[in-house]
């Protein structure tokens, strides 16, 4: 990836391992394709082999498991109410996905799928259609209540009506846009960084001075990155309870 | 200088992708075209001819690990929660049920103590009260044996009171004939003597 020139859209370049093409369609296994086989491995391989030894009183690791578990039971608890927790496995899985995913592209020269903007799209899609979908097999046409606020004067509902169909029709942008420019725009930064590291490093004495302030930077940004890798993985997971909410309670506004 | 160039590229895509996507069939070439000249090609994360590739794979991992999820890590980590609750529910229990024990050997401890000292204080009392029995007949029996000796000593007063009195009588007709004697130089009867005597006593 470090190559010649200092490129910092190189890192999200998609390349073909094995080349699959069926009916057309270009189905490749990537690098793309091979980071999220190891957010599977590594997620599932930490959530399972923390929790073998089973213990009455966790060890450091297996209470990572339990506390994200833990953290996610209650962020949906409190976000979608009991009825909103047959969506636990996938509130959990999400987030378990997207935390991992953003970790992992925190390692040098590793691919991150969280930057690419249809993995993202992909995701969202999947929270806004099951809210979608539970919602209008649950509730019928009441579902469409979700977009009339109880306790609005008549005047102004079609108003009201039309900013809640637009936000609505929204989510999914805002959602997979937030965690797609999230990670785009930190690891970019990051490149940045560093290559002015790289380049004044080659410029004698007066640049290897000169390298220090951006290379402190580097190091800053990569500590913020970790906070953001964790807090998108969140906001996505506490966005999608609160969608969820509305396909289980329509009305509950 | 490269977010300029990232939207520069990005605005691309419409022109440079439309011929490529629409045979579907020239996919390596894109896909070489990505590869080799990515400055002039296409913001990665825009390309478009990835996207169904990425669409497949995500759908095939994240399934995957969706099942994985729910069928195993998930199921796990509620019986190991499960467990620790039920465990510190029933050390919970085990601690109230000693805690119960505890009062009530306490409470039986108490009852004893209360009950013996009971006996005890009877048992006080009891002897106290024969103690006080015995020296109350004691003391009656000293007293009557002391009265019985007071009456006899009265008696022998009385008596010897008698007597005295008796030979006062006697000795006063004796001297009170020696006394007329010496007075009159003659014998005077001995019964005149003796009712003077009387008259005088009285």
């Amino acid at each position: 990836m470090a190559g010649d020139k200092v490129d910092p859209t190189h890192q999200f370049m998609i390349n073909e391992i094995v080349p699959i093409h069926i009916g057309g369609l270009n189905l490749s296994f990537t690098n793309a394709s091979l980071f999220m086989v190891a957010t599977l491995v590594v997620a599932i391989g930490f959530l399972y082999f923390t929790t073998t030894p089973r213990s009455v009183v966790p060890g450091r690791m297996q209470s990572v498991s339990e506390l994200s578990y833990e953290f996610i039971a209650s962020m949906l608890r409190e976000g979608a109410g009991s009825h909103g927790m047959h969506f636990f496995p996938m509130v959990f899985s999400l987030f378990m996905f997207i935390l991992t995913a953003n970790l992992l592209g925190m390692v040098p020269y590793f691919f991150t799928i969280t930057s690419q903007i249809i993995v993202t799209f992909a995701l969202a899609l999947f929270v806004i259609g099951t809210v979608l979908v539970y919602g209008f097999y649950k509730h019928g046409f009441g579902f469409l209540k979700v977009f009339v606020p109880s306790g609005v004067p008549g005047i102004l509902l079609p108003l009201v009506v039309a900013i809640e169909i637009i936000s609505f029709l929204s989510r999914p942008i805002s959602l997979s846009v937030r965690l797609f420019a999230n990670m785009l725009a930190g690891h970019i930064t990051l490149k940045v960084f560093a290559g002015f590291v790289a380049s004044l490093g080659t410029m004698g004495a007066l640049g290897i001075g000169g390298a220090i302030l951006p290379l402190i930077m580097t190091v800053a940004l990569t500590g913020l990155e970790f906070l953001v890798a964790f807090l998108q993985a969140y906001v996505f997971a506490v966005l999608t309870c609160m969608y969820l909410n509305d396909a289980v309670h329509p009305g509950g506004h | 200088m490269f977010v300029t160039a990232a939207y520069a590229q990005s605005t691309t895509p419409p022109e440079g992708e439309t011929p490529h996507a629409a045979p579907g069939d020239v996919h390596t070439e894109t896909g070489v075209a990505s590869e080799g000249a990515h400055g002039s090609g296409v913001f990665p994360p825009f390309d478009q001819s990835t996207f169904a590739s990425q669409l497949v794979w995500l759908a095939i991992t994240f399934g995957l690990f969706y099942l994985l999820m729910q069928k195993v890590i998930m199921p796990r980590i509620a019986a190991i929660l499960g467990e620790r609750h039920d465990a510190i529910a029933s050390d919970l229990d085990a601690a109230s049920r000693s805690k119960a024990d505890a009062d009530a050997a306490i409470a039986s401890y108490e009852q004893e103590l209360a009950a013996a000292r009971a006996k005890g204080n009877a048992i006080a009392a009891s002897a106290r009260e024969a103690a006080k029995v015995k020296a109350a007949a004691d003391r009656a029996a000293i007293e009557a044996a002391l009265n019985d000796k007071i009456v006899a000593a009265e008696s022998r007063i009385a008596d010897i009171k008698a007597s005295a009195l008796a030979d006062v009588g006697a000795i006063a007709e004796e001297t009170a004939s020696a006394i007329v004697e010496q007075l009159l130089g003659r014998d005077v009867p001995r019964t005149e003597i003796a009712s003077a005597v009387k008259a005088a006593a009285e």
